[in-house]
């Protein structure tokens, strides 16, 4: 306990960016509604795990996506916004186009790394699809293998036209 | 080894057993198919804790040799390797699966990829490939090009077991799961909240890598399997180096084996506290869980300084290391590690002291010392259950052997174990490093190994060769062949997870379903590596 506290005042804040230090007047396409807080689920398209830890890492302290307004949800009924990684691997399409189904409309897609983009290392293996534009239609792309964290920061938070 | 060549020698067959080769660390014999289920079972009675390092068939009917079975089995303690081979099949072979079930998962994949079958397999069926592809599709033989299955592919319903009776439920989860984890299917089968039986259907992410590397060349080739796993860069690139470095007889000079062994520790660093930080979000214990990632993301940090990039890739060359940091790099590379080493001493005695997570962890999803043996587990998984085997421990390779690497085991198998493993193996890493960077400092600016020299040389064609590593997930094994224009002819990747997956629903039955994550995340498996 004493240690835990120690420990806390030691290293004080982490967390990088100052979220509220944001303003929301770039231009953006999203309803207003949306800019505030974004609701977002993962889906793994075949990706080599890569793009999908470095979505994981949005969430320690030093990122904290949270105090964005940016959160992962557990159901796609929840979600505003799809992050998608990988080149579509063939065997995951149906549960793929299922996901993007279950969520309430509007909704957009985010293609993750150049795998999601156009098939990047595996474009041409026979159960892909080389990127999920095939698949969903794509309303951003962020490239990178995998992109780092704060370009998957800088990205939403574009797209949610905060800087 | 001399009992074994004596046995393999006055083996009676015909065609008789050829030795091929016999050296000190490897040894290649030729085994007819049909005797290699008697040969193995009789390496199995002798050396009870013999390792499986891959198991691959090679398509070399355009060399004459029909279809091949290379079986690479490890001799712990003697350090020694042994392939046998098995060549000349035409349709059908014995399975060694009954004999062996590490290699279960390995001839169902056979019998997907190539459409060979495994006569008298206790579970033929399919696992790769899920039910819905076009009938006759084989991708790994030869004579099929890549066409249009994958528009063919319609969805078909998984098969999984029946369980009947009273207040038995089936409780299916994924392949999408809540959280950002990759794809696979669950099917608990439970009564009450016990689980009785757990089938894990994977394979989701399966994209034909094994075939996309065919014909494709060694620097092509390496992009490549340094993206078959995100966190297991530099082990995959590093095995696969070495089996290039081994057909092209490359020896590395000392400075890049020390970088090398750095890079490797480094990501067992990193890939470990997060992988501590995971299992206890798999609990909800969030104070364990940031500081785990919050170690993990410095690291990562200092990966992309010094080295480029996050995971390291790009790092490991064939026959050498990209760039070799200066003195100076080394230096500040090991004061930020003290920081780091320092900071982890401080945090995980939080948790290794936390009543809950304890009772949590201890006796939960135990895996037996015989299934993790029969199963061919390997790495952290393995050492947990009371099996001391260390890839680093077991083959005088880079600089392990100046280290003294021990196999940190523990007895009990159970969550609580492969976390203690964990912790402990992130020190001894530390201090590796410690010694490794301190090396280093020392030396004068070191010349780049250059890589031209390395294009001038002369492959061996059609031999085959592996490369094997320690990953952060266990011993991660590389198979290549190449041909005579030094173009990747088959490269089977068997990484850890492969090995470890079979076993992860054993440990399942007897706990409780909300006890599955933890269970899962202390094994912490990767799906891309596994599925390919
Ligand atoms: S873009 Fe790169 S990191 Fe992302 S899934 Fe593809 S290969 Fe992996």
């Amino acid at each position: 306990m004493w240690s835990l506290l120690l420990r806390k005042l030691k290293m004080g804040r982490l967390t990088e960016k100052n979220g509220n230090s944001l303003t929301p007047h770039m231009a953006s396409n999203l309803p207003l509604k949306f800019r505030k807080s974004l609701q977002i689920r993962h889906l793994d398209c075949g990706s080599c795990n890569g793009c999908d830890w470095e979505m994981a890492a949005l969430g320690n302290s030093l990122y904290d996506h949270q105090h964005f307004g940016i959160d992962f949800v557990a159901s796609p009924r929840h979600a505003d916004l799809l992050m998608c990684t990988g080149p579509g691997s063939t065997q995951l399409l149906n549960a793929a186009r299922e996901t993007y189904e279950a969520m309430a409309k509007p909704k957009w897609v985010m293609a993750v790394g150049d795998c999601a983009i156009n098939g990047g290392v595996f474009k041409g293996a026979y159960a892909t699809e080389g990127g999920i534009d095939g698949i969903l239609q794509v309303d951003i792309k962020v490239p990178g293998c995998p992109p780092k964290p704060d370009d998957l920061i800088k990205a939403l938070l574009e797209f949610m036209g905060k800087r | 080894m001399l009992g074994l060549q004596e046995y393999l020698q006055s083996y009676r067959s015909d065609p008789a057993i050829k030795i091929v080769e016999w050296e000190k660390q490897e040894g290649l014999v030729e085994v007819p198919s049909r005797d290699l289920p008697e040969v193995l079972t009789y390496c199995l009675a002798m050396w009870p804790r013999l390792m499986w390092l891959t198991h691959v068939v090679n398509d070399e009917r355009q060399l004459g040799n029909g279809f091949c079975i290379y079986l690479v089995l490890h001799f712990p303690g003697k350090d020694f390797s042994l392939t046998l081979v098995a060549k000349g099949i035409e349709s059908n072979f014995p399975t060694l699966a009954s004999i062996y079930p590490a290699l279960n998962w390995s001839e169902r994949e056979v019998q997907d990829l190539f459409g060979l079958q495994a006569v008298g397999h206790p579970d033929p069926r399919s696992l790769v490939l899920h039910p819905g592809w076009p009938k006759g599709f084989h991708p790994l033989r030869k004579d099929y090009k890549a066409g249009k299955e994958s528009k063919e592919f319609k969805r078909a319903p998984l098969v999984f077991p029946e369980m009947l009776g009273d207040g038995i439920f089936q409780v299916p989860v994924g392949p999408i799961h809540a959280g950002i984890i990759e794809p696979g299917h669950f099917r608990f089968y439970t009564i009450g909240e016990a689980v009785l039986h757990l089938e894990a259907q994977l394979f989701f992410t399966h994209k034909g890598i094994e075939k996309l590397i065919e014909g494709k060349s060694i620097q092509e080739g390496l992009r490549i399997i340094e993206r078959v796993c995100g966190v297991c860069t530099v082990s995959h690139a590093l095995a696969y180096c070495e089996a290039v470095e081994k057909l092209a007889n490359l020896e590395v000079s000392r400075s890049v084996l020390l970088w090398r062994t750095i890079l490797a520790e480094l990501e067992r660093v990193y890939n470990h506290v997060g992988d501590i930080g995971n299992m206890c979000a798999g609990v909800g214990f969030a104070l364990g869980n940031a500081n785990g990632s919050q170690c993990k993301e410095r690291l990562q940090r200092l990966n992309l300084e010094f080295f480029g990039h996050r995971f390291l890739r790009g790092a490991v060359v064939p026959g050498g290391i990209k760039s070799i940091p200066s003195p100076k790099a080394s230096e500040a590379i090991l004061n930020r590690l003290l920081e780091l080493s320092h900071d982890f001493e401080e945090w995980i005695p939080m948790l290794l002291t936390h009543d809950g997570y304890r009772q949590r962890a201890v006796t939960t999803g135990v895996l037996k010392l015989e299934d993790a043996l029969n199963f061919g587990v390997t790495g952290p998984a393995a050492r947990a259950s009371g099996i001391p085997n260390d890839w680093r421990e077991l083959h005088a390779h880079l600089c392990y052997p100046e280290l003294k690497v021990k196999s940190m085991t523990e007895q009990e198998g159970d969550c609580w174990s492969r976390l203690t493993v964990r912790v402990k193996e992130t020190r001894e890493s530390f201090r590796f490093l410690h010694t490794l960077l301190s090396e280093g400092m020392k030396k004068p600016e070191p010349e780049i190994e250059r890589l031209k020299l390395f294009s001038d040389h002369k492959f061996h064609a059609w031999q085959p060769a592996w490369g094997c590593v320690e990953s952060p997930r266990g011993t991660d094994v590389v198979w290549l062949m190449l041909d005579e224009e030094a173009k990747i002819y088959r490269c089977r990747v068997r990484s850890a997870s492969y090995a470890n997956w079979p076993v992860v629903p054993l440990t399942v039955p007897g706990n409780i379903v909300p006890d599955f994550p933890l269970i899962n995340k202390s094994f912490e498996l990767c799906y891309s590596c596994c599925d390919r």
